[in-house]
């Protein structure tokens, strides 16, 4: 009897071991499967206006191409750090004109098509096609030349730039590599997801591209995620509302008026990386062949005028009001955010409308019964766009419209949908004055190159000048040129500090204010790590999880 | 006793529209500032002493923009439904009236009108416009445009009255006596028409408001400062509970009170048509 009872005891222990055994493995996989998969939804503020990864001017297409892109070398937006890419490794020459790469093998583009050296070259010689205009390539343009590409095997490639680029290798963070041979052209990607689906005006769907290369510690292939649902919904009170609601997983980049409010109630979801590099400006439309009256092109392009707006500007009351303290005056070009890059020897703008007035008056304009007036005795009336449904940039356009009345300009405030706004600001220059945002991407100026140069198409305030047309650009081009040609970052350093000061001087881009970065992420995703650089939260999209639905 | 409610109901309808046009016509001396004034240390503040329904994120005086916006909407939406009433009969009566091809041709032209997306038209007529339009000038618009596209429905309905008119017993008999074309249709068409005219300029008038806020939620409607009440309806669109700022409500209530005001009119006024 006492055999039996010990017989069974032993069997049920043993059983029971089994059981236990078989659940923790059973667990296990679960979680492993629950880890790999769920469909991760978050909202892009405008239509793609481009799935060309090169083409890519805008946030919505940047989103993207971040997500979908494969790049050589990765900016991992965290430690700030550049880590190895679809490159294994990576080597710039020291006069800093040539970049040298060894590619990863056994690599596949999303439709199988065999990724190779030739992608590469292919693809550079597409980024630095004049005729493509891309703002990506711009980055790279640091003198005259064509760009040679070496392919000296399937898996190395060298390429030669005319002149030396600074911080080469970093820009290469914004070059998704295109397929020379495949079909689908742009569609054949290298990133951890692939367009799946695009409805215009709803949503672009993203899936799990099944060929990417990339496993994780455990050895598991990345992404964990089935797919990204993108809708597309310029209206950030409806964003908030379906987050609230948990039909989103994240809001990358959240309204101070809305972070208060979910800090409030949910502190754990609202998310504040400090700081960022984002700034929100306004400029003149300062392109000659604008369809503007002449007398408006004299003013926009006077920077005494600019100055003196920029000094009507009450810079603490746009920080304080309309973002509720979660935002910096701005000071120049680059957020004091970016430690190394910034010029700590400009100043924070000052508020004065009697400065404002002087530097006026300096110009010729005079007040009339609490009108100003120019020399010619127009009347200085001028129109402030920007896009519907930004509560932030409408209400700043609201105060700045209530500072420059003090000094008797009138100012009309006007939303538009985001697509008319950029069709005006970059087809036909039909607009006087635009508030709108600069996402900074990277820490390096190099990365503003686009902005900088005159010729290039994102020189906003007048774009794609055959030579530069007045002498601060010239300098702003030289200078820019100059630290980009250099590897010796205190001579960059002086550069950019100059092109800095030109710019606060001179006020193409009168900056406002530098935001904090606020942004959202429901409790269900794994894995999130907000950070001040753009993508802000979806940074390390391979690695985020949700539960499947 | 239907009767006696229905006219009480009437009554304070009247009194509640003759309260809310005399308060808003005085806004000057009601409000305790302009609509504009920002009083920026005071930013989003609840209901006091010195700001009766708080302010609003820029620190406006929302008592002052309520009773302004009133005025802005609840003078300029009878002005479209006006101006879209005169063209319904223009074109629905006249059509009705001459009949044949001439009715055939505008119903023709109105179901066209009737069946484009006026949404979207709007959207882009408003972002066609010359962006350096003074705020009063882009209200005036924003009221014209709707005023221009707002006849359709109405012409349908005089065109269908004034077919019936002209087949009816007293035209017929005014006819055969001799009486002109033109005499006939100012004397014996017009006057019979009125009613549902009327009625018509009632109906477009709530419509109209509600089109305006619509398109203030849209942001393309009365600029910035001016106040209306889309502008001060789009305070609405973040908020998630009735009881976190109910102040903030008062516009919809106003909005709701006013246009319920004028149906009860209207149904007066349908009365007389029939």
């Amino acid at each position: 009897m006492k055999q039996h009872d010990r017989g069974s005891k032993q069997l049920a222990y043993r059983c029971g071991s089994a059981i236990a055994v078989a659940l923790i493995c059973l667990g296990s996989l679960l979680g492993q499967l629950s880890a790999q998969s769920g469909e991760l939804r978050f909202c892009l503020r405008a239509e793609p206006k481009t799935f060309n990864p090169l083409k890519v001017e805008e946030d919505s297409s940047g989103a993207i191409r971040y997500l979908t892109g494969g790049v050589l070398v990765r900016v991992n937006r965290q430690t700030q750090e550049l880590e190895p890419g679809l490159a294994q490794s990576w080597k710039v020459s020291k006069d800093g004109r040539q970049i040298s790469f060894r590619l990863r093998s056994g690599i596949s583009f999303s439709d199988g098509t065999p990724f190779t050296a030739e992608d590469v070259a292919f693809t550079v010689q597409q980024l630095m096609d004049p005729a493509l205009h891309s703002p990506t390539g711009d980055a790279f343009r640091s003198g005259t030349g064509n760009v040679e590409t070496k392919v000296i095997s399937p898996t190395q490639i060298s390429i030669r730039f005319p002149s030396q680029v600074a911080g080469l290798d970093r820009l290469f963070d914004q070059v998704a590599i295109l397929s020379q041979h495949s079909p689908k052209k742009e569609m054949a990607v290298l990133g951890p997801f692939m367009v799946a689906d695009y409805k215009p005006g709803s949503e672009v769907l993203l899936k799990r591209n099944p060929n990417y290369w990339k496993i994780d510690e455990q050895g598991r292939k990345l992404p964990y995620l089935d797919s990204i649902r993108l809708d597309i919904q310029p209206n950030r009170d409806v964003e908030m509302l379906r987050f609230k609601r948990g039909e989103l997983d994240l809001i990358n980049s959240l309204d101070s008026e809305y972070f208060d409010k979910l800090a409030a109630t949910s502190p754990q979801l609202a998310h504040d990386a400090g700081a960022s590099l984002d700034s929100e400006q306004l400029w003149f439309n300062e392109v000659a062949k604008s369809p503007i009256p002449g007398y408006k092109k004299n003013w926009f392009r006077s920077a005494n005028f600019r100055r003196a707006i920029s000094e009507a500007i009450n810079r603490e009351d746009l920080s304080r009001v309309v973002f509720r303290g979660h935002a910096q005056p701005a000071m120049g070009p680059f957020s004091p955010a970016n430690k190394f890059w910034f010029n700590p020897n400009l100043k924070p703008q000052t508020y004065s409308p009697d400065a404002a007035m002087k530097s006026l008056q300096s110009e010729g304009f005079r007040l009339e019964n609490g009108t100003l007036k120019d020399k010619d005795g127009n009347t200085v009336v001028f129109s402030i766009i920007t896009n519907a449904g930004n509560k932030s940039r409408e209400r700043m356009a609201v105060l700045i419209q209530d500072d420059l009345q003090k000094i008797g300009i009138h100012v009309n405030v006007v939303t538009l949908d985001f697509p008319s706004l950029i069709e005006r600001m970059t087809q036909s220059f039909d607009y006087e004055a635009i508030i709108l945002g600069l996402t900074n991407v990277d820490l390096d100026p190099n990365g503003e190159m686009n902005v900088w140069l005159s010729s290039s198409d994102s020189h906003q305030w007048n774009p794609q000048q055959k030579t530069p047309e007045t002498p601060w650009e010239a300098e702003i081009d030289r200078l820019m040129r100059a630290q980009a040609s250099t590897s010796d970052l205190k001579k960059r350093k002086e550069a950019f500090d100059r092109v800095q000061e030109i710019v606060v001087e001179q006020q193409p881009f009168i900056f406002l204010v530098n935001k904090n970065a606020l942004s959202a992420v429901s409790a269900n995703v794994h894995g999130a790590a907000p950070v001040i650089l753009s993508p802000q939260t979806f940074w390390n999209a391979e690695r985020l999880s949700v539960p499947a639905k | 006793m239907r009767s006696e409610s229905m006219n009480l109901g009437r009554k304070l309808a009247c009194a509640v529209l003759v309260l809310v046009l005399a308060a808003s016509a005085a806004a000057n001396w009601l409000a305790p500032a302009g609509y504009a004034r920002q009083y920026r240390d005071a930013t989003g503040a609840p209901p006091s002493r010195a700001h009766w329904l708080g302010t609003d994120e820029i620190g406006r005086d929302r008592f002052a923009r309520v009773l302004y916006g009133t005025r802005i909407s609840l003078l300029l939406a009878p002005a479209a439904a006006f101006l879209s009433t005169l063209m319904a009969a223009f074109i629905g009566g006249l059509a009705g009236y001459l009949g044949g091809a001439w009715a055939r041709i505008a119903m023709a032209v109105t179901d066209l009108f009737l069946s484009l997306p006026w949404l979207f038209l709007l959207i882009t007529a408003r972002a066609l416009m010359p962006l350096n339009v003074s705020p009063l000038v882009s209200v005036l618009v924003t009221f014209l445009l709707l005023g221009l596209l707002g006849w359709t429905t109405a012409a349908r309905v005089l065109c269908t009255t004034a077919a019936s008119l002209r087949s009816s017993d007293f035209v017929r008999q005014a006819r055969a006596v001799g009486l002109p074309g033109q005499r006939l249709f100012w004397i014996h068409v017009v006057p019979n028409l009125k009613p549902v005219l009327y009625a018509q300029f009632w109906i477009s008038i709530p419509v109209f408001i509600l089109s305006e806020a619509n398109l203030g939620i849209l942001g393309l409607g009365v600029a910035e400062p001016m106040p209306s009440w889309g502008s001060l309806l789009k305070e609405l669109e973040g908020m998630v509970s009735v009881g976190e700022e109910p102040w903030k409500f008062v516009p919809l209530i106003l909005l709701v009170v006013v246009v319920t005001s004028f149906q009860l009119l209207l149904s007066r006024q349908e009365e007389i048509a029939a």
